[in-house]
């Protein structure tokens, strides 16, 4: 396994949402880790994020959401990323105020990690390596 | 003092040192008379009132507010029935933001988390049999502030309650929106400008209303320590303070109305030095910057709602004690009102049980514990005034920077304002949330439950439940509002509002006779974008 330092992580907040506190946490963790990160902030909608991540070719989309808003959100962003024909390239992850009950239905969506609040960031950044190592997105050798 | 040992000196949760043993040599420059003088007196280290709780309690204020103004109107009467007695609205996001219920951003959020008030009708639904001359009530809302203001004066006009009557608080602290909780609407000078119309108006009119809620408990729970916590929000208030004078009002005219907002961790000392180093920083700048005359423009009272971040997922009941904790420090320091936060909201928006063990949690502390008995009993020990006097003089070196990044007569707001322009205040509160974060993962922050003394039991909580059926009924009712009135009157309204926006008139009479024609939130927040233009988010970290 060699170490992967080029991953490109695309997070945002979905939604009028405002608690940020984590995703940007999480933004300096992965960079700390040597990921490229494109934080795009605040307020932004499903389509933009699917748009932002096509362009810039980004290999994981995280998405923090803490209004419990996701069972509603999520599946356009899903919907959104199907679209542009990048939904198979792209580890997605959410993190928030996630309730048990809501973990699994997120899965089905196509949702491949959930961290809710309190994670640690080394599972996020760890859960991102294992997953891209195993080819899931990985450059061309 | 020789160094006996190698070890490492301990650390409050925001890194001042703290020694073994403090002893009164601690205090050799601390003049008791000078720096604590007596409760109720200037610098009100000891508390605002002479005989604080024995006089009368701090008020118990849980925030509620979700789904429609009907649902959360029930929540408030329960809470009332159940030892309340101050309401404390929480709004949705879209409120918060200034948009309405069925704009595309609202999409899944409409009474998600806070209750939806799209026009005056909500308001009044809010409100009802809830008797505004005897309930004290909070609106937790800052760029839109003014709306809901309006239409909170409104409501008691059309009910026959003079404006005079009303006590309460509007949060109205637009500039902590850029660093904390994050529900800006507009740019850093027209939300200012629109706080100090609210200020400005409500001192004429509504004079016994807090005017701002000047927060730090939302710059803490974007992840800051207590310094900055301290620092940002008396750096806030002196920027509102040179915002009303610059508007040509009297001091001792509007710093009586105005409170505080602090959040409380878990550091029961480092927090009761806080609240103890703020009154005191508060006070001296009021006299000796700002030339106020009256103690009552000195003496900061303040709200405390301890920390939701600091609620774990990993065994939730744990955060009873937490809350505990948290609300125990309020009281030592002296708080005037209260809300201890669910045990459950690190999973949603708090149940029913989860707020009446709330408070649960204020009555044992009130009626049980016995730290009411007597006034400030903190006060005198070596290692509380030792910390009250660190903390502050930590808080004045944030101070001191936000100064020199400003000019003028107005230097605070000056550098506040640049401040906030350049990212600086954002930046250091994500590095000391970062921070936190890796000191909780190296586990060098024991958080029970979660990196140590993990527990096998895993208990299902009966969490709140939210129905989605709200959204719709309330998108429903707003299309029926918009149906039912005048739309000459609307955009007559509205276009006065423009008028008086470009003429830098204060905009509080132009809100209201918008409310009164059933403008929306979402439509006076628009008219005002439209002049000031949008804030969006930076995005730095």
């Amino acid at each position: 396994m060699t170490q992967q330092t080029n991953i490109k992580v695309l997070l945002a907040k979905i939604g009028l949402d405002g608690h940020d506190r984590g995703i940007k946490v999480i933004a300096r963790a992965m960079r700390d880790a040597g990921m490229e990160v494109v934080y795009m902030g605040m307020r932004v909608t499903p389509d933009q994020i699917a748009q932002t991540a096509l362009q810039e070719d980004v290999d994981v989309v995280g998405i923090s959401i803490l209004s419990g808003a996701h069972m509603r959100l999520i599946p356009r962003l899903t919907k959104a990323l199907q679209e542009r024909e990048i939904s198979n390239d792209i580890l997605l992850m959410v993190g928030g105020t996630i309730p048990e009950d809501d973990v699994e239905p997120l899965h089905e969506l196509g949702v491949q990690g959930v961290f809710p609040v309190g994670s640690f960031t080394t599972s996020m950044t760890e859960f991102i390596t294992e997953n891209i190592s195993r080819g899931r997105s990985a450059p061309q050798a | 003092m020789a160094k006996e040992t190698n070890s490492k000196p301990n650390r409050s949760l925001s890194g001042l040192e703290v020694k073994p043993v403090y002893t009164p040599e601690d205090l050799a420059n601390t003049d008791f008379v000078r720096d604590l003088g007596q409760p109720g007196e200037f610098p009100f280290t000891r508390g605002p009132y002479p005989n604080m709780y024995l006089g009368r309690l701090w008020t118990r204020r849980q925030i509620a507010g979700f789904g429609t103004a009907q649902a959360t109107n029930e929540r408030y009467r329960f809470l009332l029935d159940h030892g309340q007695n101050g309401i404390s609205t929480d709004f949705d996001h879209p409120t918060l933001t200034g948009y309405d219920s069925d704009h595309d951003l609202a999409e899944g959020e409409v009474g998600r988390l806070g209750v939806a008030i799209d026009s005056v009708q909500d308001m009044d639904d809010l409100f009802l049999d809830i008797p505004l001359d005897k309930v004290s009530v909070s609106l937790t809302i800052n760029h839109p502030a003014i709306v809901l203001m309006g239409m909170f004066l409104s409501v008691s006009e059309k009910r026959g309650v003079d404006w005079k009557a009303l006590r309460g608080t509007v949060q109205n602290d637009s500039l902590k929106e850029f660093h904390g909780q994050k529900t800006f609407a507009l740019g850093p000078g027209p939300s200012l400008k629109l706080t100090t119309d609210i200020v400005e108006f409500c001192t004429k009119q509504v004079p016994n209303w807090y005017t701002i809620s000047i927060s730090g408990y939302h710059i803490r729970e974007s992840g800051s320590d207590a310094i900055q916590e301290l620092a940002f929000t008396i750096a806030q208030g002196m920027a509102y303070v040179e915002s009303a004078l610059e508007r040509g009002l009297p001091v001792d005219s509007f710093a009586p109305r105005l409170s505080f907002f602090f959040g409380c961790h878990n550091d029961v000392f480092e927090e009761v030095a806080k609240f103890r180093a703020a009154r005191r920083m508060w006070a001296r700048i009021m006299k000796e910057r700002y030339n106020a005359q009256k103690p009552e423009s000195m003496r900061l009272r303040f709200h405390t709602q301890t920390l939701g971040s600091t609620l774990m997922r990993q065994d939730p009941q744990n955060n009873i004690a937490r809350g505990t904790l948290q609300a125990l420090a309020a009281v030592l320091g002296g708080t005037q009102s209260l809300h201890v936060s669910g045990f459950d909201e690190a999973f949603d928006i708090p149940s029913e049980e989860a707020m009446r063990m709330s408070l649960a949690t204020q009555l044992i502390l009130s009626h049980e514990s016995g730290v009411t008995n007597t006034v400030d009993p903190m006060a005198g020990s070596y290692f509380m005034e030792s910390m009250t006097n660190d903390i502050e003089e930590a808080a004045w070196e944030y101070i001191s920077k936000i100064e020199a990044l400003g000019e003028g007569q107005y230097q605070i707001k000056s550098g506040l304002l640049h401040a906030i322009d350049t990212g600086y205040i954002e930046l250091e509160i994500a590095r000391s949330a970062y921070e936190y974060q890796l000191k909780i993962e190296s586990g060098e922050q024991v958080v029970v439950g979660l990196n140590q003394y993990q527990s096998e039991s895993n208990q299902k909580l009966e969490l709140f439940q939210f129905d989605p059926e709200e959204e719709e009924w309330q998108k429903g009712r707003l299309a029926e509002i918009r149906g039912g009135r005048s739309p000459a009157d609307v955009k007559s309204a509205l276009a006065s509002l423009k008028q008086d926006a470009q003429d830098d008139k204060n905009l509080m009479p132009a809100v209201l006779a918008a409310v009164g024609a059933m403008a929306t939130e979402g439509e006076i927040l628009d008219t005002m974008r439209d002049i000031y233009g949008e804030y969006v988010d930076p995005g730095v970290f």
